[in-house]
C-alpha cells in the first residue's frame, strides 16, 4: 500500500466526483428531461468547452496507457497514434460541419438518426445503431482497465475500488448527462497536461538525456526479433499507413465522437476545434514515447499486464505525492470518455431502438428516462465484462469494434455527399464488410500473447496467396470489401427496380447554421423526424 | 442548389482553399519521408520528431481554411 499517492488520489477522486453531481446545474437553460439536454448539453457549447470535451472523449486514459505499452513491446509500430490523430481533423472538417448542419435542422441526436432520415430505411438505422453500441460497450470497459492498471500500482487489489469509482460515475452520469463529462473535463486535462509536460522534461533528464533512451530502446528490439524496432520494416510500413488511416475513418463514425460534436453551438466552433484537437495528438506523441523511457529506466510490468508500464513508471522515477497526482489523472482521465460513451451508447438504444421498434409516440421526456436508464446498463454491463472476463476479451473485443464501426462509413460518411447509394447495397456492403472482417480478423495469430485467434489487427497478406510478408490492416481490407459490394448492390438493386427509400434531407440542410431561421424554429418546436 | 438566406447564395463549403487540407492527410502517410533514425534532433531520430512535426502542419493547415471560410456574424 502507498499511502501518500492513495490520499491524494482519493483526493482529487472526490473533487471531480462533486463536479459531476453540481454539473447538472451548469449553463442549463430548460428541462434536463430531453435528450436535447440530458444527452447533448443542450447543443450549446462553445469554443473552449468543446475542446475539452472532444479531446477529453477521443484521447481517453486507456490510450494514454496502451499507447505507450504498444510503444514499450514494439517500438515504432505504436506511434501510428500520432499519424492518426494528424490526418483525421483535417479530413473529417468539412464532413462533420455538414453533419453538424443536417443535425440540427432535422433535430438528429445520433448518427443512426442520420441514416434513418437520409436513406428512409428504418433497418439501415438498426444496422448502424447495433454496430455502435457493440463498438462502444468494450470502449467502456476498457476505460476500468486503465483504471485498474493505476489501482494494482497503487497495491489496490480486489475489485471493490474499480466497482465504488464506477457506480460514483454511473450516479453523475445518470443524473447531469453530458453537463457532467464537460465540466470534469477541465479537471481531467489540465491534470494530464501538468503531468505530462512535469514528466517529459523530468525523466528524460534523469535518464540521461533522449540519445540515450533510444539507444537504450534500440538495443532492447535488437536483441529480440523482428518485426519490432524503433523503425517501421520493409513489412510493416503498410499496416503502419493503413491502419493510421483506417483508425483516422473511423475515428468520427464512433458514436461518442458524434455525441461531442453534435453539441457544440455553431459551426465555427467545429471548424475551430479541428485546429485546436491537435494540441492533444501532441500530448499523445509525447505519452507514447514514455514507452521508451520505462525502456530505459529497467520498468517491469505487474505479472504480465503490459498496461502498467506506465503507472509503474510514473511510482518508480516521481516523488510519491506527484505519482499520486499523475495516478489521479489517469483514473479521472478514464471517467470522461466512459461518461460520454455511455451516454452515446444509451441516446442509440432510445432513439434507433426503443422509439423506432418499442414506442413510436414516445414522448421527449420519456425517451430521456429510457436514455438515462440504458446509460446505467450500459456501465453495469461494462463493469461486469471486466469482472467476469479475462480483461483481455475486452482488449480483443475493443480492436474488432474499430473494424466493425468502420463498416458504418458508406451510410454515414459517404451519405454526408451522396444519396448516390441504395439502402439495399448500403445494408448488402454492411454485411458483406461486418463477414470479411469478422473473418480476416479470425485468421490473425499472435504467438506472443498466445493467441491463435483475434491476435491483432496486422493480416498477413501470405494468407491470401501472395509471397509476401507484407501486413494491411484489417477493417480497411474490410472496408474496401463493404465499399464494392455496396456499388454493386447499388447497381444489381436498380436494375431489379427494387424501391428506394425516401431522402428526407434537403442540399441546404447541409449548409445551416446556428440563427439560421430553419434550425431555430425546429430548435424550439417538438422533435422532428 | 439553393443555400440558406444567410449566405447570400454562395455556399461556404466551397472554397478552393479546401484542397490545402489535403496536403495534412497525405504526407503524414508517406512512410519514405520519416522512415529513418538520422537525423536526429535532440537526440530524437527523425522518425519521431518529424512526426510529431507533422502535428504543425495540421493545424497551420486546418487554421487557414478555418480562417478563410469561417462566417462572420
Amino acid at each position: 500500500m502507498k499511502t501518500t499517492e492513495i490520499v491524494i488520489f482519493t483526493l482529487l477522486f472526490l473533487v471531480v466526483s462533486g463536479m459531476g453531481f453540481v454539473a447538472a446545474r451548469w449553463r442549463r437553460a430548460g428541462d434536463l428531461a430531453t435528450l436535447d439536454e440530458w444527452g447533448l448539453g443542450g447543443r450549446s457549447f462553445g469554443s473552449w468547452i468543446t475542446w475539452f470535451l472532444i479531446g477529453g472523449d477521443l484521447y481517453t486514459a486507456y490510450t494514454f496507457v496502451a499507447v505507450p505499452a504498444l510503444i514499450f513491446g514494439a517500438g515504432a509500430m505504436g506511434f501510428y497514434a500520432v499519424p492518426y490523430t494528424v490526418v483525421v481533423y483535417p479530413m473529417v472538417m468539412l464532413v462533420l460541419v455538414r453533419l453538424w448542419s443536417v443535425s440540427h435542422v432535422h433535430n438528429l441526436v445520433t448518427p443512426a438518426d442520420f441514416v434513418r432520415v437520409r436513406f428512409g430505411s428504418p433497418t439501415l438505422a438498426l444496422l448502424v445503431a447495433i454496430t455502435g453500441i457493440v463498438a462502444t460497450m468494450p470502449y467502456i470497459a476498457l476505460q476500468l482497465v486503465g483504471i485498474e492498471a493505476v489501482l494494482k500500482t497503487m497495491g489496490l487489489t480486489g475489485d471493490l475500488p474499480l466497482i465504488i469509482a464506477f457506480a460514483i460515475l454511473a450516479a453523475y452520469t445518470y443524473q447531469s448527462g453530458l453537463r457532467a463529462p464537460a465540466l470534469i473535463a477541465f479537471v481531467k486535462d489540465s491534470l494530464i497536461y501538468l503531468v505530462i509536460l512535469v514528466a517529459i522534461v523530468y525523466i528524460p533528464a534523469k535518464l540521461g538525456g533522449w540519445a540515450s533512451i533510444f539507444d537504450a530502446a534500440k538495443a532492447k528490439f535488437d536483441a529480440t526479433p523482428a518485426p519490432d524496432g524503433i523503425t517501421l520494416n520493409a513489412n510493416n510500413q503498410l499496416q503502419y499507413v493503413t491502419l493510421a488511416f483506417g483508425s483516422a475513418l473511423a475515428l468520427f463514425l464512433y458514436p461518442h465522437s458524434v455525441t461531442g460534436i453534435l453539441a457544440s453551438r455553431n459551426r465555427n466552433v467545429i471548424k475551430r476545434n479541428m485546429s485546436a484537437l491537435p494540441a492533444y495528438s501532441l500530448l499523445l506523441g509525447l505519452i507514447a514515447l514514455l514507452g521508451y523511457m520505462a525502456i530505459a529506466a529497467g520498468v517491469k510490468p505487474i505479472g504480465k499486464d503490459s498496461n502498467t508500464i506506465i503507472p509503474q513508471l510514473f511510482d518508480n522515477v516521481f516523488p510519491d505525492w506527484f505519482a499520486g497526482v499523475a495516478f489521479a489523472a489517469v483514473g479521472i482521465g478514464a471517467l470522461v470518455p466512459a461518461a460520454i460513451m455511455s451516454i452515446a451508447a444509451a441516446n442509440l438504444f432510445a432513439r434507433n431502438i426503443y422509439r423506432e421498434y418499442f414506442n413510436r409516440n414516445a414522448s421527449a421526456a420519456q425517451e430521456a428516462t429510457v436514455s438515462k436508464i440504458a446509460s446505467l446498463v450500459v456501465k453495469i454491463g461494462a463493469v461486469l465484462c471486466i469482472l467476469l472476463i479475462d480483461p483481455q476479451f475486452s482488449i480483443d473485443l475493443q480492436l474488432i469494434g474499430g473494424v466493425i464501426i468502420l463498416q458504418t462509413l458508406p451510410s454515414v460518411g459517404l451519405g454526408l455527399y451522396t444519396r448516390w447509394f441504395h439502402r439495399g447495397g448500403l445494408v448488402a456492403g454492411w454485411a458483406a464488410g461486418m463477414a470479411a472482417g469478422m473473418l480476416l480478423l479470425y485468421n490473425i495469430a499472435n504467438p506472443a500473447t498466445n493467441h491463435a485467434h483475434f491476435g491483432g489487427s496486422a493480416f498477413p497478406l501470405s494468407q491470401l496467396g501472395f509471397d509476401t510478408k507484407i501486413t494491411v490492416y484489417a477493417g480497411f481490407l474490410a472496408l474496401i470489401v463493404n465499399l464494392v459490394v455496396a456499388v454493386l448492390g447499388t447497381f444489381v438493386a436498380r436494375a431489379l427496380k427494387s424501391a428506394d427509400g425516401p431522402d428526407g434531407t434537403r442540399p441546404e440542410d447541409y449548409f445551416a447554421d446556428q440563427g439560421d431561421p430553419r434550425v431555430h424554429e425546429l430548435e424550439t418546436t417538438a422533435p422532428a423526424s | 442548389m439553393t443555400t440558406p438566406r444567410t449566405d447570400r447564395g454562395r455556399s461556404p463549403d466551397r472554397s478552393p482553399l479546401n484542397w490545402l487540407l489535403l496536403l495534412p492527410v497525405a504526407i503524414p502517410l508517406i512512410p519514405p519521408l520519416f522512415n529513418a533514425v538520422e537525423p536526429r534532433l535532440f537526440g530524437i531520430p527523425l522518425f519521431y520528431w518529424l512526426q510529431l512535426a507533422f502535428i504543425v502542419l495540421g493545424v497551420a493547415t486546418t487554421t487557414l481554411v478555418y480562417r478563410a471560410t469561417r462566417r462572420n456574424r
